[in-house]
Order: C-alpha cells, then sequence, then structure tokens
C-alpha cells in the first residue's frame, strides 16, 4: 500500500508537474461551482449546501428574534404583528421547502452513503422530490390559512 | 486513393464549420491560454477528428493523446464544453457553434491537451490483487521502472471520473472515484486475495469517506464502472466492519 490510509500525492508534487486544471470559475476550491452539465446528483448537493446555509442563517435569525422577549410584551406584540403578514407567512413556507429538502435529501444521501441502496440515488431523489412536495403544499396551505 | 486515415482527416466536402476554443500550455508559458480554430465538421464528425484536422491544417503543434479510437483505451479524455468526454466517440453536432476543448480537471497539464497520468495512478493502492494482466503484447518491454503490464478490470483508465468528481478540489489528498471502485471490486470479489490491507487503506478520511455522494464520476464514467456506487457499497462494507470490531470489543 502506498501507506496504511489512503492518501493522493500532495499539491506540491502535483505543481511541479504542470498546472492543474480546476472546473470551478473563481478562486480554488469552487470545483462545483462549474453549473455546465451537472446532473441531478450535483444539483442535488449544491440544493443541500444552498438549503444547510439557510437553515444556518435562519437559526440565527429565530435566536436574535427572540430576544425581542426581553424588551417585553409591548415589543413581542409588534413582533407578531410583523410576522403574521403575508409576506413573513410567504418566507415560513421558503423555510419549509428548505427544511423538507435538506432533511429528505439526507435521508436519500444516508441511505446511499451507507451502502444500503448504493443504485437507487436517482429514485430516492425523486421519491424524496414526490413526498416533499406533497408536504409542502399541504404545509403552505396551512401556514398561509392561519392567516385568515 | 487514400487510405484510412487521409480519408478521416479530410475535411468533409460540404462542411458547415465551428470554432473550436482549444486550451493550449507549452512548457516555459507563464500561464496557459486559449486558441481559437475555425474547423470544418461533418454530420459525423468526432471530436478528436475536429482536433486532428486543426494538427494537420492549422497547427502541428498542438498536443493531444489517443490510441484506440474506439472508447476502449480511455486514452483521448477531455473536457469538452466543461463535461468530461472520450474525444474519439463524441460527435461534435450537438456541441453548439463555439466548442470549449480542455485538459481533464485535477490533474497536472503537460501540455496543451495531455495531462500526466502518473497522478491517475498515485492514488491507486500499490498492491493489485486482481488486475488482470494485459493480454497482449507480451514481448513488449515495459517502460521504465514498471514491472509488467496490468491493466484493470472494467475501468479503461481515462480519468474522467478524477476530473468530475467535485469533491477532488476540496481535498488535496482525496484518492479519488477510481481507486475507491477498484478497492470494492477487490472486495466485492476477492479471488483468494488478502483484503484487509485494502479496507485499512480505504477507510480513511481521504478514503471512501471523502466521497459525498454526488454522482458525477459514474456519469462521467464511458466504461459503465459506476465508481459512485461502488463507493458507496464499500462503505457498506466498512461500516460493518466498524460494528462487527466495536461488537467484539464490547464482548
Amino acid at each position: 500500500m502506498n501507506d496504511s490510509a489512503a492518501g493522493a500525492p500532495g499539491r506540491e508534487a502535483r505543481q511541479e508537474r504542470g498546472p492543474v486544471q480546476r472546473k470551478g470559475f473563481g478562486l480554488a476550491p469552487t470545483g462545483w461551482v462549474d453549473p455546465r452539465g451537472r446532473t441531478l446528483g450535483a444539483w442535488a448537493f449544491a440544493g443541500n449546501r444552498i438549503t444547510g446555509l439557510g437553515l444556518v442563517f435562519y437559526l440565527y435569525l429565530h435566536l436574535g428574534v427572540l430576544t425581542t422577549l426581553l424588551w417585553g410584551a409591548h415589543a413581542w406584540g409588534r413582533f407578531l404583528g410583523v410576522a403574521t403578514t403575508f409576506v413573513f407567512l410567504g418566507l415560513d413556507v421558503v423555510l419549509l421547502f428548505g427544511l423538507l429538502y435538506h432533511g429528505l435529501n439526507g435521508v436519500r444521501v444516508l441511505l446511499v452513503g451507507t451502502g444500503l441502496v448504493p443504485h437507487r440515488e436517482r429514485a430516492l431523489w425523486w421519491a424524496g422530490a414526490v413526498i416533499g412536495t406533497i408536504v409542502l403544499l399541504g404545509g403552505a396551505l396551512h401556514i398561509l390559512g392561519s392567516r385568515s | 486513393m487514400p487510405n484510412d486515415v487521409e480519408e478521416r482527416d479530410r475535411a468533409p466536402a460540404s462542411a458547415e464549420t465551428r470554432r473550436f476554443r482549444v486550451f493550449r500550455f507549452k512548457r516555459g508559458d507563464e500561464r496557459p491560454h486559449t486558441d481559437d480554430f475555425d474547423v470544418p465538421v461533418g454530420p459525423r464528425t468526432t471530436v478528436f477528428e475536429a482536433l486532428r484536422w486543426i494538427q494537420l491544417h492549422r497547427d502541428r503543434t498542438l498536443a493531444l493523446r489517443h490510441s484506440c479510437l474506439h472508447a476502449s483505451c480511455g486514452t483521448c479524455g477531455l473536457r469538452v464544453n466543461g463535461r468530461e468526454v472520450l474525444a474519439c466517440v463524441t460527435g461534435v453536432r450537438d456541441l453548439g457553434r463555439e466548442i470549449s476543448v480542455e485538459p481533464i480537471a485535477n490533474i497536472p497539464v503537460l501540455t496543451d491537451l495531455v495531462v500526466d497520468m502518473r497522478e491517475f495512478y498515485a492514488r491507486f493502492p500499490d498492491e493489485h490483487p486482481i488486475l488482470r494482466h494485459s493480454e497482449f503484447l507480451e514481448d513488449a518491454s515495459p517502460h521504465g521502472a514498471t514491472e509488467e503490464h496490468v491493466r484493470l478490470e472494467d475501468c479503461i483508465e481515462c480519468g474522467l471520473c478524477l476530473s468530475a468528481c467535485p469533491v477532488v478540489v476540496t481535498s488535496e489528498r482525496y484518492v479519488g472515484p477510481a481507486a475507491l471502485a477498484f478497492a470494492q471490486r477487490v472486495v466485492e470479489e476477492p479471488r483468494g486475495a488478502e483484503t484487509v490491507n485494502l479496507l485499512t487503506w480505504a477507510d480513511d478520511p481521504d478514503g471512501a469517506w471523502r466521497c459525498h455522494a454526488i454522482f458525477e464520476c459514474t456519469a462521467a464514467c464511458p466504461s459503465n464502472v459506476d465508481p459512485a456506487a461502488r463507493i458507496m457499497a464499500l462503505r457498506g462494507t466498512l461500516l460493518g466492519r466498524r460494528l462487527r470490531a466495536e461488537r467484539t470489543e464490547r464482548a
């Protein structure tokens, strides 16, 4: 074996031989930013990253919003007034989409990535898409219906 | 009467032209650049034929690798319009008016479209338990330090999977899809070979666990090796091995 564990030659060893072309636009590492000809797996991967970042952003936003409780009932009531507007509820639907996508794709990656169903990544993505769409539609009706 | 090669390299009589934007790099160049060539093409012209036309009619210094011309040697792997393909079996017809041609990614470029495939082979574990021996050229002398000619099973060693994998960019030491698919093939069918060392080799953050299940390698593979699914199956084996070891430790 090369070593007891896996490992490719280091960067120095490569650059001595010639320039290494990267696929992505901009500075490395941006290999997955190149959208040309990407397949479903790559878009699913990118979607997972984007929704993941969105959920982290929401977590801190949520914690920030909760601090309005420290300013008393009046401040909280004023926030609730904003939170029940149509635009804000629409953002809740976007949040639900992010949660569903990230969660369902996570289950797919878990099932495929642990070797349980290594050849079913596309089928599982579409299954997740169907389940996610149904839940999202139901959730959107519930969230937006709560305004009336 | 023209021979087959002359016939192939001749521009089609009623050809339309496509602009080929070709990656160029020679030793001593400060940085790579692209050269544009307008190439006459016919309905069945391949990317390889277009590049060969450029070599013969526009720029003899254009370097590219090729051998079998029927997708079995893996030598002419390139990126065409950003996608990994074998130039010899990729038609230009549906590639648009402007066609970009680049060497495969993540492997050092020696010159123009030629990459240093040592980078590809260096990622494999040194032990190759079930590599099949080359079935031809028995009297050929192996080059340099090579002890004998061997081939991988199924894999045509084109390097397209390594180029297509987005994760290779994020970790310099990730061994990549081809080496892991090879390891899984050995584990799947050891034929008497010892697999413990191979599993230990693969059970590493820069081994099977670095893969993000994106399946771009499988999409790029022209030989239906399905490297991504093989990596996933390898992970299943590694997971089972870890769970068994843990259970044994507890008992």
